[in-house]
């Protein structure tokens, strides 16, 4: 880690390491994963890595775009939790009328992307229309559905019907070469995410409006569609991230996603997005996802070390990221 | 009051940059004495009073605090020496109250606590020397303009302030909010108290001060005292200069169709009753005091503010609610503010340049080949002067920011472009330039609104001046009729035409 804490303090040319930062950090962490156990590189252990990131990783993506855009969203790991119960409610109510088969999966996997974007625009919503700061709207929205969720499952958990989740499981366990789904589908959003950040007049407008909202709105810009669709499509993602997610285990608890939204935004920041907005990456966030869930694993690997300082660990990166970041502005 | 200090500025020059603002100001106030300093927009008189109150240092000159030269590292040095400026923006925090702003940085301690009652008894005398109502305990957000007024120089004379300087402090007060600032005025003069203030309206000038200087481009153009001016005189010397090599010659004519016809433009709070037509080809000023309503008039009209009226571009009627919908109908608005609104700072050249036309460049994907490709077009025709093409555009001169934005409006190929204050704080060659941009728009067969605080310059640049006045149009001047003093007549309120002739 020492090798990229102190290259910026010398380095003169800020935009190199603007871009090598967060891929240096990944560097190292891999060869330290190496290096400390044996197993770290098989196949089976990167499958794993990248699968559990993926939930995380496929929210950070739409997270990107809010955060660009000045905006901030607390309410994803709740929401996460309140599709999932509600995606699981569904099928089970509609197990006696289609029976168990691959149409109910497709009723689960819409009702995800439906109540995803119904969330997202109450969150866009209140934020635009209503001229209520994002913090405030998505901290409420957040209580609400970790509620709303518990009250479903009356405090204990939500579970899939039982020949449902055979069903089901290839979602999260097979895949197409051996690469298992939630890995193809984080990547496809990674990239079309990438592509659109960088090369798409909504991400373009996205960067305007977080760099200075007077601007964009003096030059044509609508202010408040390119910010409500950031929530829009974030909600979106967390419908498909739950897609991904509710496979996995085929339940739903009031513990489901606890913590999300503060991984997704402590990525999107580690990948150099600024918090602040008006700018943004998403290879980025993922190389943030990356980071953040390599740690984990090394920690679960390695005997050196807790895996309860995990956390802390996490926190000295965040940190660590952010001082970066100033750093190179400073030297702009 | 025994004690009471004068200030004098002596052949004080301040550059910024390889931009002169300031040249050999020389200038005293006395003790008891108001002391009016006027100018035009830009003519250096928010400088002047930095350097008076420590927020600036002279590039070359002299402050003296009663005859002994002084350096004001800060304005809280200024400020323990007893010189305060009051700025024209209030200084006060909202949610506190009063007293809790007269004393803000300066708490009285006892022991560990605050000494809160010793302060309101304080604030409450200071505020019975102002003859001010207002309670101790008020929280600032609710009370008055006038009152925050007070409690700004009540503020001032906590700190001892025996030098005084306001900047445009009537510009937010209303006629009877004025008034009491001036008795106010005149009670702290009666103490021994130095006063310095801006105004832009010179009946207040004529009424209240003793002394007067006029500042034109940074000089002293005329100093004496008050009873020896008239507000005619006043006004000449604040705009009277020969820069006719300034502005191009205008070499097209100008069509007879109308490009815009504007009826009964009202932008509630700011502009009423607003009507004109545009010509095809024309250039059209419009002109009149700070918060006239001029830029809200112009962005009522082009959607960026809440406004009713009629609009007809082309001799069809037009809805025009948002930016978008102008820009649309080929009405573009291009803002006073490029820093806070026209630019982003944080940004390269490349997306500044594209933002306001960014469909222009997409095709599924911004086409990054065609956005170079605009870039390079705009830095020649327009002339932009930048070390590198990927430098941030806050990095560039004001000048070069200007340009850049007028490329940036154009590349949407309005027909109709409005420029609000063209070349604000930018030097005299890059305004030429500026202007010879405009009338090859004009030559080129757009219609232009030009909107500008200078007088000078809606001269030089328009075929036909509007006049605002307090949210209407006062009056509109063409061909010889196009002089300062009509402007500024119109613009003051003093009626069209003076007794004798000009």
């Amino acid at each position: 880690m020492t090798a990229t804490e102190t290259q910026p303090s010398r380095a003169t040319r800020g935009v190199n390491l603007k871009v090598l930062g967060p891929i240096l950090a990944l560097v190292v962490l891999v060869i330290v994963g190496a290096a400390l156990n044996g197993n770290f590189l098989s196949a089976a252990n990167i499958t794993n890595v990248l699968s559990r990131s993926a939930f995380i990783g496929i929210i950070a993506v739409g997270m990107t775009f809010v955060i660009t855009a000045g905006g901030l969203d607390l309410s994803v790991g709740s929401m996460a939790a309140f599709i999932a119960g509600l995606m699981i409610l569904v099928m089970n109510a509609m197990l006696p009328v289609m029976g168990p088969g691959w149409p109910l999966v497709f009723v689960g996997m819409l009702t995800a992307m439906v109540a995803g974007t119904l969330a997202g625009f109450v969150n866009g919503f209140l934020i635009t229309t209503m001229r209520i700061e994002a913090f405030i709207v998505t901290l409420g929205t957040m209580g609400i559905y970790r509620s709303l969720v518990t009250w479903l499952a009356d405090g204990g958990t939500l579970s899939l019907d039982f020949g449902m989740r055979s069903v089901i499981r290839p979602i999260y366990f097979d895949g197409i070469l051996g690469i298992s789904w939630p890995i193809i589908v984080f990547a496809l959003v990674a990239i079309s995410g990438e592509l659109v950040m960088r090369r798409a007049a909504f991400g373009r407008h996205a960067a305007a409006v977080g760099s200075n909202d007077q601007v964009a709105r003096y030059s044509s810009v609508n202010v408040n569609r390119v910010r409500m669709l950031t929530y829009v499509f974030l909600g979106i993602l967390v419908g498909v991230a739950t897609i991904m997610y509710v496979p996995r285990l085929g339940s739903a608890s009031p513990s489901t996603g606890v913590l999300w939204e503060l991984e997704a935004i402590a990525a999107v920041i580690i990948g150099g997005t600024m918090l602040k907005g008006g700018f943004g990456r998403v290879w980025g966030t993922v190389i943030g996802v990356l980071i953040l869930s390599l740690i984990d694993n090394i920690l679960n690997l390695t005997d050196g070390v807790s895996p309860y300082l995990n956390g802390a660990i996490q926190g000295v990166i965040i940190i660590l990221a952010v001082i970066l970041q100033r750093d190179k502005k400073a030297e702009s | 009051m025994s004690e009471t200090r004068a200030l004098t500025l002596v052949d004080v020059c301040r550059s910024f940059g390889p931009v002169q603002v300031l040249h050999d100001i020389s200038l005293t106030l006395r003790p008891g004495e108001v002391h009016a300093l006027i100018g035009e927009n830009g003519a250096g008189k928010s400088t002047a009073m930095k350097i008076m109150s420590g927020y600036l240092e002279p590039t070359k000159g002299q402050v003296k605090l009663d005859d002994a030269p002084v350096r004001f590292a800060s304005s809280q040095e200024a400020e323990a020496q007893g010189v305060v400026l009051i700025h024209q923006e209030f200084n006060l925090a909202d949610q506190l109250s009063v007293e809790q702003n007269i004393f803000l940085g300066h708490e009285k301690r006892r022991g560990l606590f605050l000494d809160k009652g010793w302060m309101q008894a304080e604030t409450r005398r200071l505020l019975d020397r102002l003859n001010c109502k207002v309670s101790p305990t008020a929280r600032v957000r609710d009370i008055s303009n006038a009152d925050k007024q007070m409690v700004e120089i009540a503020k001032a004379l906590s700190r001892r302030a025996q030098v005084l300087i306001m900047d445009e402090p009537t510009a937010v007060l209303t006629e009877r909010e004025a008034e009491v600032l001036f008795e106010q005025v005149e009670r702290l003069k009666a103490e021994g108290v130095a006063i310095l203030f801006t105004s832009h309206k010179l009946d207040e000038v004529k009424r209240i001060s003793d002394r007067i200087t006029v500042l034109r481009d940074g000089h002293v153009v005329a100093q004496g005292m008050t009873s020896e001016f008239n507000e005619d005189q006043m006004a000449e010397a604040m705009v009277g200069r020969d820069v006719s090599s300034l502005y191009p010659v205008r070499s097209v004519a100008v069509g007879d169709e109308p490009a815009l016809e504007v009826t009964g433009l009202n932008v509630p709070g700011y502009a009423r009753d607003i009507s004109f037509t545009l010509r095809k080809g024309e250039i059209l000023g419009i002109s009149g005091l700070i918060g006239s309503g001029r830029t809200e008039a112009m962005e009522g009209l082009t959607g960026l503010r809440t406004a009713q009226g009629d609009v007809r571009i082309n001799g069809k009627p037009v809805t025009l609610r948002s930016p978008q919908q102008a820009q649309a109908a080929g009405l573009c608005y291009l803002t006073e503010d490029r820093k806070g609104r026209g630019l982003l700072l944080q940004k390269g050249m490349r997306e500044n340049l594209t933002l306001q036309a960014l469909p222009e460049f997409t095709n599924w994907l911004i086409d990054h080949k065609a956005e170079d490709a605009a870039l390079t077009r705009a830095i020649a025709d327009f002339d932009i002067r930048c070390p590198t093409r990927e430098v941030l555009v806050g990095n560039l001169s004001g000048g070069n920011q200007q340009k850049l934005l007028i490329a940036k409006i154009m590349l949407t190929e309005p027909d109709i472009v409005i420029i609000d204050e063209p070349t604000r704080g930018i030097d005299i060659g890059t305004k030429q330039q500026i202007y010879e941009f405009i009338h090859a728009l004009s030559a080129a067969g757009k219609s232009i609104i030009v909107v500008s605080s200078e007088m000078q310059e809606v001269i030089g640049l328009a075929d036909r001046v509007l006049v605002m006045r307090l949210g209407t149009i006062a009056g509109e001047v063409s061909g010889d009729d196009m002089t300062e003093d009509k402007i500024v007549r119109l613009a003051m309120g003093l009626g069209a035409t003076r007794q004798e002739a000009i």
